[in-house]
């Protein structure tokens, strides 16, 4: 039969078999099981008011459990038994194999650092973009360029970039954009400016921003300012783990500003760069960062619009200049907004996998916990410690899930 | 001593003029309001002296200062927002401080004027709660505390009741004028298109419309010499009845003759050319009174009733459907709908504007 015959019979049936489901389903409460007549009509129809949700509800439950809720649970058992063994039950063995490996530890230290960079990075850049673009008089066609990469899937992205890193050999035409850059460096003044001090210089504007941030966090702690309303018990080890992270983060910044000015680098000669270790992470995020600043960019526009104009007229007649303005009046008020962006590109972060697969297959010290999981069970045939890393990334994704949840949630009311 | 000084002042949006050589002189101390009906242009008005909107022509001084091109923040101005405009993310105190913290105002500094900000308008145990955990009115009040904060010379309203109920209304206009009563010296600006608030809060009031000042003057005043008839109709409620009528006679007192019969002589002095003009005789609804003897202003059918105790409220309809006249008597009278009956004014409660809307007093 023709395929496309064939998917006009599909779209018929479901289409027609939804249809008739509901039809059918709501005929038959109404005139078999609880008909509207005889002598209890009245509860009849109440009756029948309060099954009539779940007859419109029961298609997408029985879907979602069926394709979502059973293979938790058969991943679930599938982690705690071995395939090998006839599905003997291994306990925790799986998850300990799975330990031991270094490759298991390489897929979770760089999930972290995609968990750190991609949000941050596409939030901050979507916001920006969203406050500059208001201003403008081509922000629409400016908005509408940054969001293009949103329908681009994440494998055509990856593509599209691994033609921006390609590499070819020092005597041809380089086509890749970032070999043909870095070709025009040869090691003068402007590739000092550029390849030193500008990197440096972000670094230390990175460590500045995280000496305030630990400024931001600990104070409340050293200066009791005056109880206020809001303020709970895990207030202090929350701002505690904060400063952590923070004088951690200057520190490491501290140490990376030396070896950007002291780094070799190899001029004249075209660079694999999906091959470096370490950097290369970074430009398989840059995709993920292109595709999410879209997104962000979007809703934290739409947010910014909702803030009342009078609160900014306030703080204008206030004396605040553009940047208090936007930084304590507009984020304040769009706080929530912006803890839902994060967290919703915070999920995409974790759960990424087109993109790695897509461009280095985990190679080069490029591997993510989804590829992993894929690399495992597929291409490994390792069931028992696919699933125990499917079940890795499922119990980091919940509580993140459960806070974006709660978060939109506060946000619509 | 002029605290505030508009000099031909005027606003336009690209081809569209709004506001029209205002011209203005407000003194320490005063309250003005700004008051018409809605795009008149006084929010406009209010906004370009609070720098939020540009100055298209004309000059604006603060104490004897070209304030045109002085950001808002440094012209000595605050302002309160129709919709309190309070930070939702700040606390009572910290909206009140946001101001005192940009210009890097000392702590002790900032607390000092906090608490008596709050003190003055009862705020002390609000401080730390946000505003939506506020009423309306205590809203409304940070707003006017976050200004008093600012130390400013002139206060700009913007409407600052209309967000408000009808009883809370009433209760925050009397708190407004007790806060000025507890700062004399403060020069007080207040947009508004309620004309009680304006008769009852102004010391002058300064009635806009369609872009220009129709008058400026005290409340009274413009109640009873109202300039033109626009303002003679927007200030009382209900609105000044306007007669059309013929002027039979001139000189220190002008005779005027109506075209049903009508007859008055009015106090208003009238040159000789005058004589035999159209004019329109102005007569307040409740300045009118039932008479019998054949000097009437006015004889017609009573169209609409309406008793309401204190008043008795007289509709006249017009052929047209649209009450040609009202009348507004004190106390309970029994009247029929159908009677014909004869009103009359003292001469001294009568205005006579030409065929311009021009009171003949101001001429």
């Amino acid at each position: 039969m023709n395929p496309a015959l064939q998917g006009l019979i599909t779209i018929i049936v479901g289409v027609g078999g939804c249809i008739g489901y509901f039809y059918l389903s709501n005929q038959f409460l109404d005139k078999v099981l609880f008909p509207a007549r005889g002598k209890h009509i009245g509860r009849n129809i109440n009756r029948a008011n309060m099954i009539r949700p779940w007859l419109f509800l029961f298609p997408a439950i029985f879907a979602l459990a069926l394709y979502l809720g059973y293979p938790v649970i058969e991943t679930l058992r599938l982690s705690l038994t071995d395939r090998s063994l006839d599905g003997a039950f291994v306990g925790l063995d799986n998850y300990a194999q799975m330990a031991s490996e270094p490759k298991f530890w390489e897929a979770m230290r760089n999930n972290m650092l995609w968990l750190i960079v991609v949000p941050a990075i596409s939030t901050a850049f979507g916001l920006l973009s969203a406050q500059l673009t208001d201003r403008i008089a081509w922000g629409n066609v400016a908005k509408s360029f940054i969001f293009m990469p949103m329908a681009i899937s994440f494998v055509g992205a990856a593509v599209i970039f691994k033609l921006i890193y390609d590499t070819r050999p020092a005597n041809q035409d380089q086509i890749g954009v970032l070999n043909a850059v870095w070709l025009m460096f040869e090691g003068g003044p402007g590739s000092f400016l550029f390849l030193r001090l500008l990197p440096a210089a972000i670094v230390i504007c990175f460590a500045l921003l995280m000496a305030y941030v630990f400024y931001l966090a600990l104070k409340p702690l050293i200066r009791r300012e005056s109880a206020r309303a809001g303020g709970s018990w895990w207030a202090v080890p929350l701002r505690l783990f904060a400063g952590f992270v923070a004088a951690w983060m200057i520190w490491l910044s501290a140490k990376s500003v030396f070896s950007v000015l002291s780094a070799e680098f190899a001029f004249g000669a075209p660079q694999t760069w999906l091959t470096l270790p370490f950097w290369n992470s970074f430009f398989l995020m840059v995709v993920l960062i292109w595709i999410q600043t879209g997104f962000a960019m979007v809703i934290l526009s739409a947010a910014l619009r909702g803030i009342p104009e009078e609160t900014i007229e306030a703080a204008i007649l206030d004396g605040a200049n553009p940047f208090q303005i936007f930084f304590k009046i507009k984020v304040p008020q769009i706080m929530g907004t912006i803890v839902v962006v994060w967290t919703t590109i915070t999920l995409v972060v974790l759960k990424v996998f087109d993109i790695v697969f897509a461009m280095t297959n985990g190679q080069w010290e490029t591997q993510v916990l989804a590829n992993y999981m894929y690399d495992k069970l597929f291409r490994a045939n390792d069931w028992g410690v696919g699933s125990a890393s499917a079940i890795v990334i499922m119990v980091l994704v919940l509580p993140i899930l459960v806070w974006n949840v709660y978060n939109a949630r506060k946000e619509m009311n | 001593m002029s605290s505030l000084s508009l000099k031909d002042v005027c606003k336009s949006y690209g081809s569209v003029e709004v506001l029209r050589d205002i011209d203005l002189e407000i003194n320490q101390g005063e309250l003005i309001v700004f008051v018409g009906p809605s795009g008149c242009g006084k929010s406009t008005l209010l906004r370009m002296i609070a720098g939020l909107e540009t100055i298209t022509g004309g000059t604006l001084e603060i104490d004897h200062e070209r304030m045109n091109d002085v950001p808002p923040a440094q012209r000595g101005i605050a302002m309160v927002f129709q919709t309190y405009a309070l930070y939702p993310h700040m606390t009572v105190r910290d909206n009140m401080a946001f101001g005192m913290k940009i210009a890097k105002k000392s702590r002790s500094e900032i607390d000092a004027a906090i608490a008596n900000a709050a003190r003055i308008l009862q705020l002390e145990p609000y401080l730390d709660r946000l505003p939506k955990a506020l009423s309306g009115g205590q809203r409304q009040r940070v707003a006017i505390g976050r200004a008093i904060v600012r130390n400013p010379k002139v206060f700009l309203f913007d409407e600052p009741l209309s967000n408000l109920d009808a009883a809370l209304r009433v209760a925050t206009r009397i708190e407004i004028a007790q806060l000025k009563e507890s700062m004399p010296e403060s020069t007080m600006v207040y947009v508004t298109h309620d004309q009680v608030e304006a008769m009852t809060l102004a010391s002058r009031i300064v009635v806009l419309h369609g872009g220009n000042i129709e008058q400026v003057g005290a409340p009274l005043d413009l109640y009873e010499r109202p300039a033109n008839t626009f303002v003679a109709q927007f200030i009382g409620s209900p609105a000044m009845n306007l007669l059309d009528a013929k002027v039979t006679a001139t000189g220190e007192t002008t005779s005027v003759q109506m075209a049903d019969g009508g007859r008055a002589t009015v106090p208003i002095a009238s040159r000789g050319d005058d004589a035999g003009s159209a004019v329109r005789l102005g007569v307040r609804p409740e300045d009118l009174t039932i008479t019998d003897s054949d000097e009437f202003l006015v004889s017609a059918d009573v169209d609409i009733v309406e008793a309401l105790g204190e008043t008795t409220v007289l509709y006249f309809m017009s052929k047209n459907g649209e009450a040609a006249l009202i009348a507004k008597l004190p106390g309970i009278h029994k009247i029929a709908k159908g009677t014909n009956i004869r009103l009359t004014a003292a001469p001294e409660k009568l205005h006579l504007f030409d065929d311009k809307g021009i009171s003949l007093l101001y001429r």
